[in-house]
């Protein structure tokens, strides 16, 4: 029952030998938007260009990896985004504009993250609350705790010590001219991520409870611990991401608001089931990248702001719908 | 029935589009008023802006006159930036200073206008109040709200107004004309003949937000200068790196013009990321911005929205309570721009960086520790 399921999760048609093996829609999409954004912006084959765009795009990619662990179990995470604020304005806090005490202050944001994870996992496995409202209930709790924290306004500020993983490209490399500290952040976390999802059995596990929770419990699947592992993954990403984003561009008080749909919406692009049983780390990071594409595209394109909105949300609709569509079709046959 | 509804529904629908179109932000006679303030002469003890006022209109306040001690109700909209941070310490401080009032009671309305309006009927029924004083989260939706108060007893509204005469006194600087004013001009200035110019803004739909873009894109348009865009930041620091990159991709920027100096940091370090001068820029009188301004030495202007004026309400209350009379139907303050000129005194290491060094607060009680400073 579980290696069916993983089979059909994993690589859909592979088993059909002749035909083309499927390649997710995501990766057709988001070189279609990259192709559009060059034409619109020749300067975008420069590597300031992409390299900024992939900078920009690496916490929300980071944030689609980890969310998609918690999707794939069937369920959701609403508390990365007041996490990601309170990663930026904790740290801003503790920090004090003391450079000194960065090597400390990211080990505890990281266990800050860790019992976010625990505690969401706990809520749900154990006291059966819907993820959906765990992690809601989790969202405003870590928002008032940034604002108490904070009382609205951080005290300290991020040093440049902090600030190296957000901000600080590598200069002086051939070909590309330089690299951003945080695209090698995103490629080390998406590769993790990539192998402990696709090649281990954690992975499989995952998979199997959101396909169908019982039915893996009875085959021996440890349910409560794969699903509060999911959630701390997606937590611990969250605190990478804000790590990102306070980095790239300071302190701000609503940092992470909205990344946690951004993060449903991206994995969702990349052909995830919202239902669980169905996600890819590849294919949630060109989620995150489409996305990404798709503001940077319209900002290109210098549409007034409403407009922009309005072309946003029809093409976010649209992309969901193409990959419902190809799901659909592929459970089909 | 149903039909009934909907004609009503459509009705109402309507009556509050005509409503939010009444709410003129280009108004001509508007910015000729506050321009001359910017430069006319207050009335009021010198070096204590907050306590000086244009004009000598003044509201009777007699009917008010009350025993002391007393209780001084705020429904604030909310304390979630830095700006409005750094002002409800100043409040706080000020009431340190006036041993009649027993009391302050603070409803924090988090940014959410029905929050505001129940808030403040909770304050009246409380019964508890002398005088209510309203910063209202936006200007159509608290008129309801500040019309009963004015009912049951004197109110004053600060900060951000509402489309209603009721209250004691308006208590604000000159005000967003001003702002766009001193900024537009300082671009105008300073920027080479027909430069490019980004325009970075909060969010649409704030009065006083919106009189400050209006005003710069009158001088804009007058000086030939040329706007490559309109963005909205949010207040957010990675929007507003993320907005100025991508404008950088696309050609020049001469100029930065932002309603509010808050993200003008983060507008900078898309320049410096790029590897490309800094561009002429109008931020605010946040110590970060200052404090990168006094080190790299570039071309720069910081209007201010005073965080001294919490002050004021505090000092109004109690003259209204008193029977004293007090500026009115709007105590209008001074408005001042830190400019090249003026910069090392309002740069303060010792102050955290988010901190407005326009608050009028160096002698209050507990200055700096209350701040945040050291």
């Amino acid at each position: 029952m579980i290696q069916q399921t993983i089979g059909s999760a994993e690589t859909p048609g592979t088993s059909r030998s002749g035909r083309f093996p499927k390649i997710n829609p995501v990766f057709f999409v988001l070189a279609a938007l990259l192709v559009a954004i060059t034409l619109s912006n020749p300067n975008f084959v420069e590597p300031p260009g992409y390299m900024n765009f992939l900078k920009r795009a690496a916490p929300l990619a980071i944030l689609a990896a980890g969310q998609i662990y918690v999707i794939v179990s069937g369920g959701f995470d609403l508390s990365v985004g007041s996490l990601i604020t309170l990663t930026v304005v904790g740290s801003s806090m503790l920090l004090n504009n003391n450079a000194d005490a960065t090597w400390w202050v990211i080990p505890v944001m990281y266990a800050v993250g860790l019992a976010v994870g625990v505690i969401n996992g706990l809520v749900v496995s154990f006291l059966r609350v819907p993820s959906l409202i765990a992690t809601l209930g989790m969202m405003i709790t870590l928002n008032g705790a940034a604002f108490m924290w904070s009382s609205g306004s951080p005290r300290g500020y991020l040093p440049e010590t902090f600030r190296f993983f957000g901000r600080v490209n590598i200069q002086g490399i051939p070909l590309i001219q330089f690299l951003p500290v945080a695209l090698l952040v995103l490629l080390s976390v998406g590769i993790c991520l990539f192998w402990l999802m696709h090649r281990t059995n954690l992975g499989r596990m995952l998979h199997a409870i959101g396909d169908n929770p019982r039915a893996a419990q009875m085959s021996g699947v440890p349910l409560e611990r794969v699903r509060i592992t999911a959630f701390v993954v997606s937590s611990l990403s969250a605190v990478t991401a804000g790590i990102l984003l306070g980095g790239f561009a300071g302190v701000s008080t609503d940092v992470g608001v909205g990344y946690e749909l951004q993060a449903i919406t991206a994995c969702v692009i990349g052909g995830a089931q919202l239902l669980g049983g169905r996600g890819s780390v590849p294919a949630s990071i060109a989620g995150a990248l489409t996305l990404t594409a798709i503001f940077t595209l319209l900002n290109f394109i210098g549409l007034p702001k409403p407009v922009r909105d309005v072309v946003q949300g029809v093409i976010l609709i649209v992309a969901v719908v193409l990959a419902t569509y190809r799901r659909n079709r592929a459970g089909g046959t | 029935m149903k039909r009934l509804l909907t004609a009503a529904l459509s009705a109402a629908l309507i009556a509050s589009t005509a409503q939010a179109q009444q709410l003129n932000f280009d108004d001509p006679a508007e910015f000729a008023r506050q321009r001359e303030l910017l430069t006319a002469k207050a009335n009021g003890p010198d070096g204590e802006p907050w306590a000086q006022h244009y004009g000598d209109q003044m509201a009777d306040t007699a009917k008010f006159k009350k025993e002391g001690p007393y209780t001084i109700c705020f429904s604030n909209a909310g304390v979630n930036n830095a700006w409005r941070v750094t002002g409800w310490t100043n409040m706080q401080a000020e009431v340190k200073l006036h041993p009649e009032i027993k009391e302050l009671i603070h409803v924090d309305a988090e940014g959410s206008d029905d929050k505001q309006i129940s808030d403040i009927d909770d304050l009246i029924n409380g019964g508890k109040c002398s005088a209510l004083i309203v910063s209202p989260n936006t200007t159509a939706a608290l008129t309801p709200a500040v019309e009963k108060a004015c009912a049951k007893l004197p109110v004053i509204v600060f900060d951000r107004g509402v489309n209603t005469k009721c209250p004691v006194t308006f208590i604000h600087p000159v005000g967003g004309y001003g702002f766009g004013i001193q900024a537009g001009e300082f671009v105008a200035a300073n920027a080479p003949a027909g430069a490019n110019v980004l325009m970075l803004r909060i969010v649409p739909g704030v009065d006083v937000l919106e009189t400050r873009a209006s005003a710069a894109k009158h001088i804009f348009k007058e000086k030939g200068l040329n706007v490559i865009g309109e963005e909205f930041t949010e207040g957010d620091n990675a929007k507003t790196k993320s907005i100025v990159e991508d404008y950088l991709q696309r050609g020049t920027i001469d100029a930065v013009w932002m309603d509010a100096g808050a993200t003008a940091v983060a507008a900078l370090e898309a320049f410096e990321d790029s590897g490309l001068p800094l561009p002429v820029i109008t931020g605010e009188d946040q110590q970060d911005f200052l404090m990168k301004w006094k080190a790299e030495g570039f071309k720069a202007i910081a209007p201010t929205y005073p965080t001294y004026q919490w002050r004021t309400p505090i000092i109004a209350a109690v003259n209204v309570l008193k029977g004293e009379p007090v500026p009115g139907p709007e105590w209008v303050m001074p408005q001042p721009a830190i400019t090249a000129e003026t910069l090392d005194q309002y740069v303060n290491d010792k102050m955290p960086p988010l901190h407005h060094a326009m608050c009028g607060c160096e002698k209050l009680p507990d200055y700096p520790a209350a701040w945040g400073g050291q």
